[in-house]
């Protein structure tokens, strides 16, 4: 009986360690980085080609506006695509609960704070609805709220015709609460000269601080990046895995409502298609922001700068007087750019400086064919 | 590390095997997927469990894991009798199982996949991640792995670093039996032999550890213990003191059909 000697085990471990990072590159994969650096190039841009309107105050409040209101629900769906998920019925929340909340205050007179917690309530049963589906079958989420987004598109045609003869709820301004309401989600935060700011940037502020907050510092945010990155491992480490997505689906619809406040309030009248499209700016400004399709990787600060992107996108183009059309061109210009950026980090991130897996079953096969054939021979080709 | 047979190394006070199976059966349907195996690992002993594909293994780790209950047999943790009933009665009850895919998210830090699931907490209820990264490089220390940036994503480690993560993992949450579920299947040589390096570390922190495989040559060298299995029946439970390196590779890919195979090949090289 031989005594059993370990084989050639490395005794210096430190030389297993491979794709140790620079500083410059942990820099440039932060998910974030990449839309900072795309929003200073896009307001650069228009900075020279808009010149005055664009730096003044007046220009600022505009394209801030505009970015924030797309970031009222495009945060969430950030979230949403961390944890592995999408959700194409996100826009027409916006009309959905705009719709429902008008109904309530105006056609059955209720007063606007129980129209709001009503609509909030219908939110987050939708929420629920999108998530508990996406869960318990299994099916591409793409599918699932592509479904969801239409049957809710049909019902709010339907029942807004049947009830007011239009497609839109009009007069909440009149309703009972009003003011509140449009404190709450239509009043001007502040001045800086002649420029307003919209209460809605303090909604989007307050929603990118927090939706960081949890996904960077809570547990609930580690159950989000693993249900996305590799849901069957967080459910066998004890991550409740399908509570994670069917919680985010309630936030997106919550955000969405939300939204959907926003629009009403401002505008005293809600057009149940509102939002109908613009499910798509949310899904372009999460992946500006570094979000991956197929989960697990992100950032709600960089979706933030990928609103910022959109916004000044949109308003940018008119004001430094390009066709508007060009509008669509350039944005799936950048969106393609950012996803292939975004590509090319996950790839690294996932294989850096490990041979690929091809590589790794010819070394296993040529081991084992190695062990077998020293086996078979008995020690190494003894019978030659 | 190698010990006399029979010997009470590991045993605790009252002379029983951490784990023990006394001629377990599972059928499935009319199916016998495992017969009359018998097998023990003591704390601080490497039982090996060997097999082709097909050889039950996979069925073996789930009955230990709790995802089957065996149909026939006794199932003894410290000496009582125990039956699990989910991977959660497994996890409690201190056994721990590393598959194959190491239950990591790949683009998460190595802080975050080791912690995943028990996040420690502040008392504001946010992760207390000075802690987690702290914990981190300290367990991994334990394993002989030097982590400078916990922030790392696990995906860039190797193939053998992942593994002792969650290796480190499992001991740190309070793992007495630690089940690797093939860990060196698609690692090369040099790879392998860290994994081995990781098993020894784990044994001799007191654990006892069940290391399947197909591999005699990385069996042989780590085991105390050796149970070889064969469309679903048992070749063998035996000492490390009762068996040899090539007896144990005989047995494990059947003698006969390697004679065959040796002789192939040496008509290869006339």
């Amino acid at each position: 009986m031989t005594t059993t000697v370990v084989p050639a085990i490395p005794k210096a471990p430190t030389d297993e360690r491979v794709a140790r990072s620079s500083p410059l590159m942990r820099l440039l994969i932060r998910p974030e980085f990449g839309a900072l650096a795309g929003a200073v190039v896009v307001w650069l841009l228009f900075a020279w080609q808009a010149g005055g309107v664009w730096l003044s105050w007046q220009g600022t409040a505009t394209y801030v506006d505009v970015s924030a209101k797309y970031g009222l629900t495009a945060l969430a769906i950030a979230l949403l695509m961390i944890g592995g998920e999408f959700d194409l019925s996100s826009g027409v929340m916006t009309g959905t609960t705009g719709m429902f909340a008008g109904l309530f205050a105006v056609n059955s007179g209720m007063h606007v704070v129980l129209a709001l917690v009503l609509s909030l309530v219908l939110a987050v049963a939708i929420g629920v609805i999108n998530g508990v589906m996406v869960v318990k079958s299994r099916l591409p989420s793409f599918i699932v709220t592509l479904g969801t987004f239409f049957a809710l598109q049909g019902f709010n045609l339907w029942l807004t015709q049947r009830v007011t003869g239009l497609t839109n709820v009009t007069g909440i301004d009149a309703a009972s609460g009003y003011e509140l309401g449009r404190r709450l989600f239509a009043s001007t935060m502040f001045h800086i000269g002649r420029a307003e700011f919209s209460i809605s940037l303090l909604w989007f502020v307050a929603m990118a601080v927090l939706g960081s907050w949890v996904l960077m510092r809570t547990k609930v945010g580690n159950w989000i990046f693993a249900v996305g990155g590799n849901r069957d491992a967080a459910r066998m480490v004890g991550v409740p895995a399908s509570a994670t997505k069917v919680g985010l689906f309630v936030a997106v619809a919550v955000c969405g409502w939300v939204h959907g406040m926003v629009v009403l309030f401002e505008t005293s009248r809600s057009n149940v298609i509102e939002g109908v499209g613009q499910e798509f700016y949310f899904i372009i400004a999460a992946v500006l922001g570094g979000c991956l399709l197929t989960g697990g990787f992100g950032s709600v600060v960089g979706a933030a700068f990928g609103c910022l992107i959109l916004g000044m996108t949109r308003q940018g183009i008119p004001l430094a007087g390009w066709d508007p059309n060009l509008n669509f061109l350039f944005l799936g210009a950048i969106l393609l750019a950012a996803a292939f950026a975004n590509e090319a980090i996950r790839r690294w991130a996932s294989t850096a400086g490990r041979p690929s897996q091809r590589k790794i079953e010819e070394a296993a096969h040529d081991a084992a064919v190695e062990q077998d054939v020293i086996a078979a021979t008995g020690d190494g080709g003894g019978d030659e | 590390m190698s010990d006399p047979l029979g010997e009470p190394v590991g045993r605790d006070f009252d002379g029983h095997a951490l784990l023990e199976l006394q001629r377990l059966s599972k059928f499935f349907g009319n199916v016998i997927a495992l017969q009359n195996i018998t097998t023990s690992v003591q704390a601080g002993e490497v039982t090996c469990v060997l097999g082709d594909n097909g050889a039950g293994k996979s069925t073996f780790i789930k009955i230990l894991a709790g995802v089957h209950s065996h149909d026939e047999g006794r199932f003894l943790m410290e000496g009582k009798e125990t039956r699990f009933h989910s991977p959660r009665d497994a996890k409690a009850a201190g056994v721990a199982t590393v598959y194959q895919d190491l239950a990591m998210a790949p683009l998460m830090s190595i802080w975050r996949n080791f912690f995943l699931g028990s996040e420690p907490t502040t008392w504001l209820g946010t992760i207390d991640i000075k802690k987690a990264k702290r914990v981190a490089i300290e367990e991994m220390a334990k394993m002989g792995i030097e982590v400078r940036d916990p922030e790392q994503p696990v995906g860039t480690l190797s193939g053998g670093e992942r593994q002792s993560v969650a290796i480190a993992r499992a001991v740190y949450f309070g793992a007495k039996v630690l089940i690797l579920d093939e860990p060196t299947a698609a690692l090369g040589v040099r790879q392998s032999g860290v994994v081995l390096r990781y098993i020894v570390a784990a044994r001799d922190r007191g654990l006892g550890v069940i290391f399947i495989t197909h591999n005699p040559h990385h069996a042989y060298p780590v085991g105390d213990r050796f149970l070889i299995l064969k469309r679903g029946a048992s070749l063998g439970n035996f000492a490390k003191s009762e068996i040899t390196r090539d007896e144990l590779t005989q047995m494990m890919s059947g003698g006969a059909e390697l004679e065959a195979l040796s002789h192939e090949i040496a008509s290869l090289r006339a």
